[in-house]
């Protein structure tokens, strides 16, 4: 059904072949201008207008660019817009305000899926699997080499690092262990009371804890807490271009900053570990005292049966090894920052969640190994 | 023409922990002129943009920018009132999590119902008059100094504001850029009337662009005059300012 409808707007007047265009044009009116304009087309066919402004009360850079798109708009459609009489202010803006070529291109989700798969998987061996090993053979050389040099470090720097990645740790570290000691034998109690087979509790407890929950709780706490310290240090140090500045000072980033923690680490790690493992048992010998009634003179009778030498070497060897991991992959996600504020978040995130990661997979490495 | 006074200052101190960095400024700046605010680092300029632009509570004396009181001014006139001004701020402060395009048209998103393809439009022709057409699709961090200054002061006239503050947006330009961007500058002045108030070291541009000086020393207004007056100022350290920045011989 054909409606001749001609269609009154609050911006367009038509005249005979001349439209009349009124009101400001500007940011806050052009969406509903552009909108008017497509029921004004559809209502009025035709093949050639004029535009006339002199009605246009102010223009801003919107205001033009919305003339412009109505102009590019009916020319698609066969639809010839001259625009007359306007103002020198206002063919200036029309001047200024001009639409410009799109010579950029967005960049990426043009390649096939494979190809982009292929390229990924290349990019993150490159990017992360050469480049760690790479810094992990830095890393050994120069904590193996600086060990009586300490000219490339501050002085005082590795007690620092001992005191902060280590001393700092102990409360929550050792109270941790104490509750998971506490509820690890709980747990196993009653099963333990059902087969009459109280006294095992001690052997429970202490294996468990030396070998493997003691440098497992003491590792990821100390991810938790110093690995993502380490990333968000070395990163921040990067996008403010303190890195470089060590560089042309003649230090070397690596051994100035990333050594003295290896150190502060290996060193206070085993211990942190120990102490753990203590701890851990003695919430072990608290829960056996409440609900096994074995007392605590029992317990740690029946305590040097349980403990074998392997168990307290298996724990401190891992210890070693989550204290290279933690801070070598702080370092390494440190170093791979990208610019900007919200780079230093995500190295951090990332070095947590891939420190705690390797841990845990080197926990079952090491566990395989010296079953 | 009426002189209409965008921005008076009357008896403004500032004190930062006792030391005081301004102790009794007064000045007005007239719409459609270019100001320059010059004067020695640390002398105190960005202190009274901040203050002209309610960034600091004012402390003793009275700022109007706009027929507003800054005191005064109430969290929901808030918005209405920062919509027309432009700032660009002395390191650039785009958010680096969006790429340049899109910080450009960060206030067009918030602030207008403007179709994306328009909004779209109206940051590539700021870019283009700031000529970095070509950073659209890059971050912040991908940016050279002077191109992160071109990105900001995109940012800072995408609203067509009527009055615009720029805290030293020639420092480290080209020569050639820097001669576009006082082009610019002249055109925003020129052709939609806008009021730029600017702080800036940079003789040659000076020398392009200003109407009015006012030049900051000892924490009070040592200055106040056309680009003539100042060039025939007996003060001199504003000479000193002029000879030394043309690299011409002081006596
Ligand atoms: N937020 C602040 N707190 C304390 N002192 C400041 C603060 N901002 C600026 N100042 C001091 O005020 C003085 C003027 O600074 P500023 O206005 O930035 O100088 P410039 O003229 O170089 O822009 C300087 O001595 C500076 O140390
Ligand atoms: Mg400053």
């Amino acid at each position: 059904m054909k409606q001749k409808n001609i269609h009154t707007s609050q911006y367009f007047n038509l005249e005979g072949s001349t439209i009349y265009v009124s009101g400001p044009l500007n940011i806050y009116n052009s969406s509903g201008f552009l909108h008017d304009a497509e029921t004004f087309f559809r209502s009025n066919p035709g093949t050639g207008f004029s535009l006339n402004l002199s009605g246009v009360t102010r223009l801003d850079s919107a205001g033009a660019l919305a003339l412009h798109s109505l102009q590019k708009t009916a020319q698609q459609h066969n639809i010839t817009l001259n625009i007359e009489d306007t103002t020198e202010e206002i063919s200036n803006k029309l001047e200024l305000f001009r639409p410009v070529e799109n010579k950029t291109v967005a960049p990426g989700k043009k390649e096939p899926l494979f190809y982009r798969l292929g390229d990924s998987a290349v990019h993150i061996f490159n990017e992360y699997i050469v480049t760690f090993f790479y810094l992990v053979s830095d890393i050994l050389f120069w904590s193996v080499k600086d060990v009586f040099n300490s000219k490339q470090r501050r002085r005082g720097e590795f007690l620092n690092q001992a005191v902060s990645i280590g001393v700092n740790a102990l409360p929550i570290v050792a109270s941790m262990a104490f509750i998971i000691g506490l509820v690890l034998a709980l747990q196993s109690s009653s099963q333990l009371r059902n087969f009459g087979a109280n006294i095992y509790i001690v052997d429970l407890t202490v294996i468990a804890m030396m070998a493997e929950m003691g440098p497992l709780i003491t590792a990821i706490l100390v991810a938790g807490r110093s690995g993502s310290a380490i990333a968000a240090e070395i990163a921040t140090m990067k996008v403010t271009s303190e890195l470089d500045a060590l560089k042309t000072m003649g230090l070397n980033p690596l051994r100035f900053v990333v050594i003295p923690k290896i150190y502060g680490s290996l060193i206070t790690l085993p211990f942190l570990t120990i102490l753990a493992s203590i701890s851990g048992i003695a919430g072990g010998a608290l829960a056996a005292y409440l609900y096994l009634d074995i007392t605590p003179e029992i317990f740690f009778n029946r305590m040097p049966e349980a403990l074998y030498q392997k168990d307290i070497l298996t724990g401190l060897i891992k210890s070693i090894v989550f204290a290279l991991i933690i801070v070598v992959t702080g370092a390494f996600f440190g170093f791979k920052v990208e610019e900007g504020a919200e780079g230093v978040g995500r190295s951090t995130t990332s070095s947590v969640v891939a420190a705690i990661t390797l841990v845990i997979i080197a926990d079952s490495i090491l566990g395989l190994m010296f079953y | 023409m009426k002189e209409n006074k965008i921005i008076e200052i009357n008896h403004l101190k500032v004190t930062f922990d006792d030391r005081e960095v301004l102790k009794d400024v007064s000045f007005t700046i007239t719409q459609g002129d270019v100001t320059v605010i010059l004067g020695g680092s640390g002398s105190g300029k960005s202190t009274i943009l901040k203050h002209i632009l309610g960034l600091f509570p004012v402390e003793a004396g009275v700022v109007n920018l706009l027929d507003q009181d800054i005191a005064t001014l109430k969290e929901k006139d808030e918005l209405d009132f920062y919509l027309k001004l432009g700032v660009f701020y002395q390191n650039g402060a785009l958010l680096n999590s969006l790429t340049v395009g899109d910080n450009v048209a960060l206030p067009l998103e918030q602030h207008t119902d403007l179709p994306p393809q328009l909004i779209e439009e109206m940051v590539r022709t700021k870019l283009n008059l700031v000529n970095l057409e070509d950073a659209y699709y890059l971050y912040p961090s991908q940016l050279s100094g002077g191109m992160l200054k071109r990105a900001a002061l995109a940012r800072a006239i995408i609203l067509d504001p009527p009055v615009l503050f720029c805290d030293e947006p020639g420092a480290g330009l080209d020569p050639v850029s820097l001669a576009a961007l006082d082009e610019l500058i002249l055109k925003l002045r020129d052709q939609l009337g806008m009021t730029v108030v600017m702080v800036t070291h940079e003789v040659s541009s000076i020398l392009r662009i200003a109407d009015k000086i006012l030049f900051v020393e000892d924490g009070v207004i040592g200055f106040d005059g056309t680009l003539e007056e100042a060039r025939k100022s007996p003060l001199p350290s504003l000479k000193d300012f002029f000879t030394v920045g043309t690299g011409g011989k002081k006596g």
